[in-house]
């Protein structure tokens, strides 16, 4: 009972997360008959820009990260969305907008190339340039094997408390060594000998130029080069003090085989949460209010319109420009939040990474089996892809003892079978190619 | 450009370097000097450099010096394949030492087979590498041993009984080195209570783990990435598993410790080398290294150094410098005492060595055992 409870619970999230970003794919589909290859890449740029926004202005703006404030979560949510709704606004004015005649071919292949630059943007280092100023040169000291000496060609003024980063190139190296010291305060001429504490290591120090640069915080934005983990900032709800991080935990007797074969009891805990119940609510509130604008306002109808069919649309004065830009902002919006949330319940890989592209193209299967260019369907597609997963990993292994994992075999499974008994997806309608 | 300017400094280096001189004996090393893996070829070329120093300082071998080429490969396998051709064919070293990626060793290791020159990567794990030919050899233990290692350590040290096994199904490393702990724990006597499956990408192990939960193992097996094991300590622990991981050396990193935290406290994982190894030899290894670079080495660092310790005990005993008699000596290497431990060659070429055990334990992994073949 445990155990199919928290699969229940690993495969709602899960869906949940799948549907937000599906309803992406599935409405620029629905608008352009274009398959947004980028989008899995903003969610990542989403997940990222929360875990950058968290560490990096948090702490600027007295944020305890440890203890966060209530306000903490939804002002990274928000940055998120910002973000990626400039990103995503761009990325259509700038890549897709120009080829919006072009054969359908173009601009598939212009989508995997947005989707590759933003990968590789995201594994570039972002240094702010004033965080490290030069203050000092020398080269090695003439007492040559003393490695804790360099001699200075210009003068320094050392400050006690500050931090330093040496800047080491032996001779005929292409990239200098960094070493972060403290070094004695004062002030130093041109031409005297610096001690400092610690070894360079003599390798280094043979022949060799220095640079001596002063640190200011920060250092580095933390972003997509290596993999980490987002700050927690959803509320720790204390219904059990040691457990701050869960709303339900449920201890359930149950049994397990012992190597002998018998059956040993053993109790098996249900754990719900803050962040699943997060999750499934804000998803709920963002479906809600998209549901809303899409069937119950102008916009939405002009949205329908546009995709029903762009020329009747723009012949009856529909801004069709702004639709399909508001439509990316919107699908980059859910994504900013699906990003969030995901930075809240996993650790990040780097930008590149294969999880981001298996996020996505899971996410993809969603919308094209719930039926493509359908807000319903992307999120009931979402919720199935997510429970097929789930279950099936779990049941899998009772089925095929000790088999490959049979997972995405049932998840792709489900996809052909979908496509072979009705192509255009479970709530899609059919659609007449005009000859 | 950057091809043409690489051509400029491959000339230039080709134009700087000395005419062959009698008097020294030329070696060539190829590692991944720069690109996103440049700490693996940086540290095993500091340790190599350290142990050319030591034997040089004590007169070379048989009076001649060793002279060390060595090229960047920069992680790349062609560029691999094109520098072992020119250490070979140009350079005329009498050995070669590299590299640390098993899939670079596998493409430098074929051309040192035909030219005859005996090639000793130090701490490539696939056990293709050294089934390439007799000219090729390792200073490592492979993936098969480690598996080994894990069962024995599990069985034999924490007395585990049950143990589950999570693997990735698209890495022949995470599948190898499953395998192999499944036939020791086994053999030893214990029980595979259920063998999970993920692939590459996923990160949300809770249906995977549930499973596992129900079985009650009293270990978890994880040979995976640090990456993924990161994520599946966190999950593990927010299911209420007590049971500790164990691994082999792809848990290697600094940032195993930084993502997952208080989850991964109390897991053990195999590797080459720990800094705190008592050992003497390696406590004296460590002090020169640091001495000598202002950091303590990783494991890669101890195994380019042990490389070259072995090619120069080789040296010595050889009856001449040719490849073949050089290879002969190398394969005849035996209890040779490495700043890793006792090293012998086997008859497949590998280095036949014992495995240390790390527990992660407040924030860092510490040294707990090790284990002998």
């Amino acid at each position: 009972m445990a155990d199919f409870l928290q699969t229940l619970v690993a495969a709602i999230t899960a869906g949940s997360l799948l549907a937000l970003i599906a309803l992406g794919y599935t409405m620029v589909y629905g608008i352009l008959k274009l398959i947004n290859f980028a989008h899995s890449d903003v969610v990542t740029l989403g997940a990222w820009t929360s875990l950058t926004a968290a560490m990096f202005l948090l702490p600027r703006m007295g944020v305890d990260l440890a203890h966060p404030a209530w306000w903490a979560a939804p002002l990274v949510l928000v940055i998120a969305m910002i973000v990626c709704a400039v990103i995503g606004f761009g990325i259509e004015r700038l890549a897709y907008k120009p080829i919006r005649r072009a054969p359908r071919l173009n601009a598939l292949i212009t989508a995997i190339g947005v989707s590759l630059l933003l990968q590789n943007a995201g594994q570039l280092q972002y240094t702010i340039t004033d965080g490290v100023k030069p203050i000092a040169a020398g080269v090695t000291s003439e007492r040559g094997n003393d490695p804790a000496t360099i001699r200075l060609q210009t003068s320094v003024t050392i400050a006690a408390g500050e931090r330093y980063v040496l800047k080491i190139t032996p001779k005929g190296s292409p990239a200098p060594i960094d070493r972060v010291l403290t070094m004695p305060a004062g002030k130093y001429p041109a031409g005297a000998d610096l001690r400092f504490d610690g070894t360079i290591g003599r390798a280094q120090s043979r022949e060799a130029s220095f640079q001596l640069d002063q640190i200011f915080t920060p250092l580095r934005l933390p972003f997509g080069k290596t993999p980490a983990v987002a700050p927690y900032l959803l509320p720790p709800v204390n219904i059990y003090p040691d457990y701050p991080r869960y709303v339900w935990r449920h201890e359930f007797q149950s049994s397990f085989t012992a190597p002998d074969g018998s059956q040993q009891p053993m109790k098996k805990m249900l754990n719900i949460a803050v962040v699943d119940v997060i999750i499934v609510i804000v998803t709920f509130v963002l479906l809600t209010a998209l549901h809303f604008l899409i069937y119950h306002t102008r916009l939405g109808m002009a949205m329908r319109a546009v995709s029903f069919n762009t020329d009747y649309a723009a012949l009856m004065g529909i801004p069709i420009d702004r639709v399909i830009s508001i439509t990316f902002v919107i699908g980059a919006v859910l994504a900013a939040a699906a990003g969030f949330l995901y930075s809240q319940k996993f650790s990040l890989q780097q930008t590149a990474s294969y999880a981001w592209v298996l996020l996505g193209l899971r996410a993809f299967i969603a919308a094209v089996v719930g039926g493509i260019g359908n807000v319903r369907g992307a999120v009931l597609g979402g919720f199935l892809i997510a429970f097929v997963d789930a279950f099936g990993s779990f049941y899998g292994t009772y089925l095929f003892q000790n088999a490959n994992s049979y997972s995405d075999v049932l998840m792709f499974g489900l996809l052909i079978a979908v496509l072979l008994i009705k192509p255009s997806g479970i709530f899609g309608s059919a659609t007449r190619e005009k000859v | 450009m950057s091809r043409l300017l690489a051509a400029a400094l491959i000339f230039l280096t080709l134009m700087a370097a000395p005419l062959r001189a009698d008097d020294t004996i030329k070696i060539g090393h190829y590692g991944s000097l720069t690109g996103s893996e440049a700490t693996f070829g940086q540290s095993t070329s500091n340790g190599l450099k350290l142990a050319i120093a030591e034997v040089n300082a004590a007169g070379g071998i048989n009076g001649k010096k060793i002279e060390l080429v060595e090229y960047d490969t920069k992680g790349d396998s062609n560029e691999a394949g094109a520098v072992v051709t020119r250490l070979c064919t140009k350079d005329h070293v009498v050995a070669v030492i590299g590299e640390v990626a098993s899939s670079l060793s596998l493409a430098g290791a074929p051309i040192c087979q035909q030219n005859g020159v005996p090639m000793i990567s130090p701490s490539s794990t696939n056990p293709k590498v050294t089934e390439i030919g007799d000219m090729i050899f390792r200073a490592c233990f492979i993936d098969p041993f480690q598996g080994y290692v894990c069962g024995k350590f599990a069985w034999e040290n924490k007395k585990f009984k049950t143990a589950a096994i999570l693997l990735d199904q698209s890495q022949a490393y995470s599948v190898g080195l499953a395998d192999e702990f499944e036939k020791a724990f086994v053999k030893f006597g214990g029980t595979i209570t259920i063998k999970q499956q993920y692939n590459k990408g996923d990160q949300d192990f809770t249906a995977r783990l549930t499973a596992i939960r129900g079985t009650n193992p009293d270990v978890i097996f994880v040979p995976g990435y640090y990456t993924d094991v990161a994520n599946i300590a966190i999950q593990a622990k927010k299911l209420g598993i007590a049971a500790p991981l164990l691994g082999g050396d792809g848990w290697d990193s600094a940032k195993l410790c930084e993502i997952a935290g208080k989850a991964i406290e109390g897991s053990y994982y195999s590797n080459h080398a720990s800094p705190d190894d008592p050992s003497p030899i390696f406590q004296g290894f460590v002090a020169k290294y640091k001495d000598e670079y202002g950091a303590p080495p990783d494991a890669l660092g101890a195994l380019g150094y042990d490389s070259g310790k072995i090619l120069f005990d080789a040296m010595k005993r050889a009856k001449s410098l040719d490849g073949k008699d050089l290879a002969a000596a190398i394969a005849q290497t035996k209890d040779f005492q490495g700043a890793t431990g006792v090293i012998t060659i086997n008859d497949k070429r590998d280095a036949v060595k014992s495995a240390v055990i790390l527990e992660l334990k407040d924030g860092r992994p510490q040294f707990v055992t090790s284990v002998k073949p």
